[in-house]
Formats: structure tokens, sequence, C-alpha cells
């Protein structure tokens, strides 16, 4: 999230599009509730089923899965036609005036640079600003040039028209318009619309180009860095948040610092490029400070090891033959036989992956499997037959498989990091059953064996392990608050300030935030994002001071928010250029006092500099604004472009009817054989999405008596219409298929799902919750996960469970 | 007086059953005391926590039996939501009102287990037999297949047939270990919930 829980209170219209918190976030949504009873704020729904977000909404549109891109898009259109933005606000906090490069161009769906046998645009730099002779970007104020961001945008979206919106969305044009208007509302700067959104966005071909239209969106109205607005994430599990922050991804380090590539040889030139200089006078450019980060995140790992002469470690660090190897790619790997050992910790890939048959087929590929949980999952349990619900033989799979039992949060001390970006402390109630352990001692168990073994034996290339910092008093378990140490990091040497040389920190303190941190390696950080929140005041993640002294929700004193304890993100964004804020009434956040940068929030700027210094308000960005023109950045093109999902009801893509290139993703990884089973709508009609149900959290809680109770069997939802076609009663058993196999479940008959009228043809939805499974005390069901199709994200490949094609058949 | 703790609740509740009743011009019925339920919660010790699923990051308590002393098992009875909690203000929705249930699931893992190829059972090994077995494996896949240099020559160290699959709901401090863990041996098949 930008912004966070409590802060849904201040805004005056909510959108939720791509989730459904109602149901999958209850207790959030009572924050709508909140704006709804005490802000007057609206909340208007988007979605292909009419959820329980949608029955107590202002406003619902239906909305044809996948197609969320042309929705935004044509709102984008349609607010830039009727001249409803935030003027001031895009004006100077946005890219609009920047000039882009000539060779930059668009057509026929595809930008300029594509190379179809390798589905990817090799050579980007054309998508970039034209800079002038001292290395800065040109813009234009006057937003008249041809290439400035604000024309292309314009002319991007120009195609976005209404009626095609509609043909493409299925969204009746009225009901559409309804919504358009009433978002455009918030466009005047004393109104704020908060976009909440989840996995309805992130899992598709095209997820991440979703979240950069709801982004985009945001900006023309003026809405991020204001309280009440932004783009949030509500997220799905309870550490995700945290477990990305601490950069647990194939291609990050913590803190969001990232591996090198093979061809990143050189230390300081890896540096530099993350280390970028301002692309217009006078801007912060707060990456500059990259190799601060980078070497203290290294002397945490290995202390006296590293140093300046072996570049703080650098060849330690594996590099990347690939952007990435997530875990499509890890399990087409495994399924081509190229992998022998896996660990799953606190993860079911079989129920969790897409396309069942291929991790299964991958899993038994492997040598060895290790499984760390709490609970029996069918990733631990994939070689047994059950029934039709894993139909595989076991004696033929040669797999070892390690079960090894852990704690759960009632076990052990430690902190979550949830949606709003708060690190809170939670502490121990109970010893775990049996001999349970902490993923920790695990982790500490399996590293110390690998250590001793490489010191008695040698073996491969064995530095990095042999010099990984293990000075933890009990080595074989660190305790959870010397890693919360770890983290934020401590002072080396004595800090001095380089102007007085008065002591600021002694060695071996506590350090107070990241701004303290160095690259000369005297100061040392696990994760600099997380620095602050464990000082020499304590740990600030356990504190429980919950007022509110402004009203305005922040509760400073509760928890530790990253970054330095800051609750909105972008908040200089809420005062207008000369530093006050945009309502001084009622979106009071941040504001200049003459001297310094102050308000009810931690201020998101330079703390000294005076509005006068011209200094924007986007310091992440080396040109100091936000990004309509997303640059090199994104996989598929600087603005987001709707295609269709990979499996698509109507076989084209409307906008471009005549290209089957670019139907859908052009951008995105297929692997071979991946392609071969998609289906299509002559065999598989009807689309297809997954959800989650109230009742149940993923795979963990068929494991519980009380939520089983409340939801028992597998079920899933069909629409009236549809039903009646198909002969289906409420309570028939149904057998939904894809072309990579089947599930068959109870017929839930409802008028929440209608047929949409799209691209000329009538689309029905089948809903498909997720949470069954072939090990639990609820009714043995099928995995979900069979039916979806194995293609990801153009830029992070999460898979495109939302949006496939199914056929239904009484059973 | 000889009195045990029944009989004790018994006579106090009788006292004040009778001298609040016979002010409102009632008889109390002597067995009055015995319909009172002692509050569960007395005496119990609240540990604070955070709900494990969604990412909303509602506040607990939790409420367990025992002292607290070193060799006693303390056993969590009851979890409700922490009023104190900005975000979730004591409330809790079905899932987290179901916690209890996950803590003391039937399918709890209880010991380290094996499956050997082509096994069709479980077999119960030691922490020690385990963990040593499994960082054999890593040691000979990660000596057989390690890359230090590419075809261009380039310095790579990456270790490519083995990969790790970060938890969801792991505490950060355990996720950090594990990133440090994992990435000083070399994986690059490594990801976490946010993935998916």
């Amino acid at each position: 999230m930008t912004n966070h829980w409590n802060d849904i209170k201040n805004a005056n219209l909510v959108l939720v599009m791509g989730g459904n918190a109602a149901e999958a976030h209850p207790v959030g949504f009572k924050w709508v509730t909140e704006a709804k009873a005490h802000n007057q704020a609206k909340l208007v729904v988007v979605d292909p089923r009419f959820t329980r977000t949608a029955s107590v909404a202002d406003l619902y549109a239906p909305i044809r899965t996948g197609s969320d891109i042309a929705f935004l898009g044509g709102l984008i259109h349609y607010l830039l036609d009727t001249d409803q933005i935030q003027h001031e606000y895009v004006r100077n906090y946005t890219d609009m005036p920047f000039i882009v490069k000539e060779g930059f161009s668009f057509e026929d769906g595809l930008y300029n640079g594509y190379d179809a046998d390798s589905r990817s645009y090799p050579d980007k730099s054309e998508w970039d600003y034209e800079l002038d002779d001292n290395g800065h970007a040109r813009v234009d104020p006057t937003l008249s040039h041809p290439r400035c961001v604000y024309q292309l945008m314009k002319k991007h979206y120009s195609r976005y028209t209404p009626e095609l919106v509609s043909q493409i969305c299925g969204t009746p044009l009225k009901r559409m318009m309804q919504v358009w208007d009433t978002i455009a509302e918030t466009a005047v700067p004393g109104k704020t619309m908060t976009i909440l959104y989840a996995l309805g966005w992130t899992q598709h071909s095209v997820g991440s180009q979703m979240i950069r239209a709801g982004a985009m969106l945001q900006l023309l109205l003026g809405n991020i860095g204001m309280p009440g607005g932004g783009v949030n994430a509500l997220r799905g599990h309870s550490n995700i948040q945290g477990l990305t922050d601490l950069g647990l991804l194939s291609n990050l380090l913590p803190g969001y610092l990232t591996l090198p590539r093979d061809n990143e040889q050189d230390y300081n030139a890896y540096i530099a490029k993350r280390a970028p200089q301002p692309l217009r006078p006078g801007q912060m450019s707060y990456w500059q400070n990259y190799g601060k980060f980078h070497v203290s995140l290294m002397k945490a790992w290995y202390g006296d090891a590293v140093s300046a002469e072996n570049n703080w470690g650098y060849d330690w660090l594996p590099k990347l033959d690939e952007p990435m190897y997530d875990v499509l790619k890890v399990f087409d790997m495994m399924y081509e036989g190229k992998m022998n050992g896996y660990f799953c910790q606190g993860f079911n890939p079989i129920a969790a992956f897409p396309n069942k048959a291929k991790i299964s087929a991958a899993l038994s590929k492997l040598k060895y499997l290790v499984v760390m949980d709490p609970l029996t999952t069918e990733t631990s349990e994939f070689w047994q037959h059950v029934d039709d619900y894993n139909d595989v033989d076991t004696t033929s799979i040669q797999t070892t498989v390690f079960r090894l039992p852990t704690t759960c949060f009632a076990e052990e001390n430690g902190s979550l990091v949830n949606s709003s970006r708060w690190l809170q402390w939670h502490w121990k109630g109970a010893e775990p059953p049996g001999e349970a352990h902490p993923d920790v001692f695990i982790m500490g168990g399996l590293f110390h064996r690998l250590r001793s073994m490489y010191q008695k034996e040698g073996g491969v290339f064995p530095d990095p392990i042999l010099n990984l910092d293990w000075s933890y008093e009990r080595p074989d378990e660190p305790t959870p608050e010397e890693i919360a140490r770890e983290f934020n990091g401590k002072a080396l040497v004595d800090l001095k300030d380089p102007v007085t040389g008065e002591v600021l920190l002694k060695a071996g303190q506590q350090l107070s935030g990241f701004g303290q941190l160095r690259d000369d390696g005297s100061t040392s950080s696990g994760c600099w994002l997380f620095c602050g929140s464990w000082t020499e005041e304590g740990n600030l993640m356990a504190r429980r001071d919950n007022s509110d002294p402004y009203n305005m929700g922040q509760t400073l004193g509760w928890a530790w928010s990253w970054p330095a304890n800051r609750r909105i993100l972008y908040n200089r964004a809420s005062a207008d250029p000369s530093g006050q804020p945009w309502d001084d009434e009622r979106k009071r956040l941040v504001w200049w006092d003459g001297s310094k940068w102050t308000g009810t929030d931690v201020p998101d700027f330079a703390a000294r500099s005076a509005p006068e210094d011209n200094m924007s308000p986007f310091i992440m960005n080396p040109e100091g604004v936000a990004r309509f023109f997303a640059r090199g950045n994104m996989a598929e093109g600087p603005f987001p472009e709707h295609y269709e999902p990979f499996e698509t009801p109507i076989g084209r893509n409307p906008l471009h009817p005549n290209s089957a290139a670019v139907t859908s993703n052009p951008a995105a990884r297929v692997f071979r054989n991946d392609m071969e089973v998609f289906g299509s709508a002559e065999e598989f009609p009807h689309a297809a999405t997954t959800y989650r149900l109230t009742e149940h959290f993923h795979y963990w809680t068929k494991h519980n008596r009380l939520n089983s109770i409340a939801q028992p069997q597998q079920f899933v939802e069909l629409g009236e219409v549809m039903a009646s076609e198909l002969g289906i009663k409420a309570g028939d058993r149904v057998r939904v298929s894809s072309n990579r196999g089947f599930i068959e479940a109870v017929a839930v008959v409802t008028k929440r799902i209608r047929p949409l009228q799209v691209d000329g043809k009538t689309v029905h939805h089948v809903g498909i919750p997720l949470h069954w499974g072939f090990v639990g005390v609820a009714k043995n069901g099928y995995i979900t996960n069979t039916l979806t199709p194995f293609v990801g994200d153009g830029n992070t490949n999460t898979p495109e469970f939302k949006s496939f094609l199914v056929n239904v058949e009484k059973v | 007086m000889d009195m045990n703790r029944r009989e004790f609740f018994k006579f106090c509740g009788v006292g004040l059953g009778a001298s609040s009743l016979a002010a409102l011009g009632m008889t109390p019925e002597p067995a009055f005391a015995d319909s009172i339920r002692h509050f569960k919660l007395t005496a119990s010790k609240e540990t604070r926590n955070t709900c494990p699923y969604c990412s909303v990051g509602c506040g607990l308590i939790m409420y367990s039996r025992g002292s607290g002393g070193r060799n006693v098992k303390q056993d969590i009875f009851h979890i409700e939501g922490d009023a104190d909690h900005p975000v979730n203000r004591g409330s809790l929705c079905p899932k987290g009102a179901g916690l209890i249930d996950f803590i003391h699931s039937p399918n709890r893992l209880h010991y380290p287990q094996v499956r050997e190829p082509g096994s069709k059972e479980w077999k119960r090994v030691s922490w020690n037999e385990a963990l040593d077995r499994i960082a054999r494996l890593m040691k000979e896949d990660r000596d057989a297949n390690f890359v230090e240099k590419n075809d261009a020559g380039q310095t790579v160290n990456r270790w490519l047939t083995t990969g790790f699959l970060a938890a969801s709901a792991a505490s950060s401090e355990a996720g950090y270990m594990t990133h440090k863990v994992v990435r000083s041996t070399g994986i690059l098949g490594f990801d976490n919930q946010a993935r998916v």
C-alpha cells in the first residue's frame, strides 16, 4: 500500500477493482465502512462477480475478467478528453512535460524494437527522454510539444473510446459512464479516491500494466501522496510484504536492491547503474545512496571478511543469466529434468501453482524435496495416490521427501509486515507440538552442517559459505531479537558527523535510520528499508501507542512503518508547490512551516528543502516526478495497452482485430509445450476465474475444524442463465475442464454472475474458489489449479490465475 | 474453617445473593451459586500476537493456561481480537476467529519424517538424521553442478540445480535468515509467495 488501512477513512471515494476486500480482507474493509459512515464516501466496485464488496457499493459495474486495462485506458482517455484532471498536480509532479526520444513509436499493438522470435523488446533505448547537453531531460511546460508525455499519452488512449471499451469489457455503456463520472469528481484538489486492489489485478499476463494503469489514473486525479488516496495493494498473506521487502525473490537482495547480471562483472559499474544522477536540476534521486545500502548489507552478511579490497564480496553474489529464476521458470526446469533438489518452506506449490499435472510431473523428477511446514500439505504428499484427487503411481516416483515440522505464529517471537508496511512484533504464547521447531532452527541447522562439511572436506567455491558472518550467541538457533537487530544495523566504528566531528554513534550501537548508512564499511544493515526499526531506544516494532492526535489515522506510535516510520508514501505531493496542503482542513498531511517540512505524518522529503528550491515530490525517481511514461522499465512498453488473456473467450483483440500476434501480451514468456495446452473458445467457451472465500485461508484452513464446518465442500459458481442453458440445477455435481485437466464440484447457481455482451458474443463467467485438496479435515476436493494455465505476467511472471477458459458439464 | 473450593463459592454466593436479593424482597434459592460459571479467562496468561492469515495484520490476544513457569507447558485455549489495535479494534473475521483450531489442528506435524524413493509411507526420523541427510544431498548437488564461470568466462558463481521456495507467513526474522543462508550457497531459483 502507498497508504494504509486506517487511512481509507480519509477517502471521498473508494474504488475496489481487482479485489474483494469485504470477503478476502473483512476486517480491513471496516475502514471502507468507516469512510462511508463518517466521511460520506462512495464505494464503487468493478468486478466480474457481484461480490459481497459489491453488495454494499453505491455503484457496481460488471467487467469481463482480464479487460481492466481497456476500462482504465478508456477512463484515462475520458478524463483527458473532458479535461477532468488535477492540472497543477500533473504539471508540477508528473512527467507530462517531458519530451520523449524521436525513435519511440507505437503501431499495430507493438512499440518500436519488438523481436518476435524472443517475444520481447531487446532494445528499449528509444523508450526514454530526450536529454540536453547537461544530461538533463528536455521538458515543455506548455505541454504542446508533439512528443511530450502528455501528447503521447493522449494519442495512445484516443483509441479507447467508450463504445470500444464497453465492447471489450462487456460493461454496459451507461453504467460504465456513471462509474467514470463518479471517479472524475475526485479531480478537484480537496477530494480523494483510494484504489483497493489485490490479486484480481496481479494475476494476469498483463497484471503489472493493469496496476500501472490504476496508478496513472490516480496521478491524473492528483490522488497519490494524499490522505485517502493512493494505490493500495491489499496483499494476500501475513508477511509477503515483509518477505518481499527482505528480497526473498529470485533477482532481489534485501530492500529492493538487485542481483547483478552476468555481464555486470565490474563492481563500480554495478553500483553506478543503480545510483542514477538526477535527470532534472535540483532533484534528489534518492537511489544515489544505493552503494551505502549495498555495502552495509554485505557487512551484515559477511562482516570482516568483506572490504573495499574484495569489492565487499561482490564475487560471492550469484550472477543472473536470465532476468529471473521465478517459480514458473524453476518448475519448467524441474519438468525438463534439470533440477535435483527443492525446498518448500511454508509453501504448497502443487496446490498454489498453475497446471497441477505439470507441477506433479516436475516434483516426480526431483532427487530430493524438503518440506518445512506446521501442517500436512499436498506438496509433501504429492506421491500419495488419493482417488481421482491425486491420481499418481506412487511406486514409480523416486523422489526422496523430507518433511520437517515447524512452529506456527503462536509459538515464536518475531515481526510481520502487514500491507500498511507496519512491522508489528508478536510474542510466543506456547510451545510447539511434539518436536516442531522454528524455521530459523532449520536454516541454522542446515547451514552449520554445510559449513562444517566444507571446512572438513573442501568442495566447490566454499568462500561465501565459510565467510558468512554467524556470530550469534547460540549458533544453532539465533534468536529473533538478534536477527531483528542485525537487519536494522549498527555502527561498526564510532560514527562522526562529517562536518563537526561530533560522535553520533559509538561502535556497536544500533543505527537510528538509513540516513546514517555509509559505503566505506563503517556501518552494517541487513535491510536498509528496515533501518530504524530496532534502535538504541529498543524494539520500535513492539510499540503500542495507538493515539492519533490529529485524527488523521496515522498512529505514528503504533509499531513501526517502513520507511522511516512514514505512514503515507510520496506525502510531499499532498501539499501544493508552495508547500501548503491542497486541502488545509480535511487533508492535512505534511507542509512547509517556513523553515522545515512537518506534519501529521513523517514527511517523505528532504526536511530542509524549501518549496522555492523546486525539488519535486517523487524523490526516488531521478527525474523527481512520477511517471506516466514508464521509460524502459516495463517489458511490454511504456504505456499500458490492452491485450487479451492467453485464453480469450473472444479469440481476438478488438483493438487490433487483424493482428493475431498482439491478441495476447506479445512480451510475456511462454515455455515450449505450454502454448500447446492453451485452450480455445471453440472447445472451452466460458471465462473462468479463481478466488478465495471469507471462511477459508488458502490451503491451510481445511485443516481446521471450525473453518471446515463453515465451508466443508468444494463448489463452483455458475450464473442462472448459463446453468439453465446447460440444464444444471443448484446442488448438481458438475465437471469443469480446461485443456489441462478437470475438477468436479457442486454447482452453486447464482444471480451474482450475469452474462456479458463482449465483442458481439455472450460471455459467461465461471467462479472457482480455490481452497480444497486431498489432505485436511474438510471433505477432499480437486486442486483448483489443475485447470489454470502455465503463463505469467510479462514483468513479474505471476501466473494468470484470474482469466482462463473452461467447459462445464453436468456429471 | 475447613472448606473446599466449591463450598467456598457456595458460601460466598449465598451470602452475596442473600444480601442483595433480600434487599429486593426476594428469598434466594440456596443453590443459586452453583449456576455461576467461573469466568474462563481469569488467571489465564495473555500474549499479544498478529493474525497469520491475510495481510491486514489484526492484533490478537492469545489466552493460555499455565503459570508461564519454566517447566510448565502453556496451553492456548482462546484467541480474540486486540481492542487496542488501531486497525482491527478488537474484531476478527471468520478466519481469524477460528485461529485456535489452526494451533490445535489434528494435521499439525509433530516429528521429522522421510519418504524414501518409491515408498508408500512416511518414516519417523530424528532431527539430526534429517538435517544430516539433507545437508549431504545439498553439498553433493552443489559440488556437482555449481557454475563458477559461464561460457564467456565471466565469474557467475551460481547454483541452479537446487531451488528454494520461501514462506508467506514466516516472520521477517526467519525470512532474513533464510535469505542470508540461501544466497550464500549461490541459489538463484529462490522466490516467496509474492511471486504468485
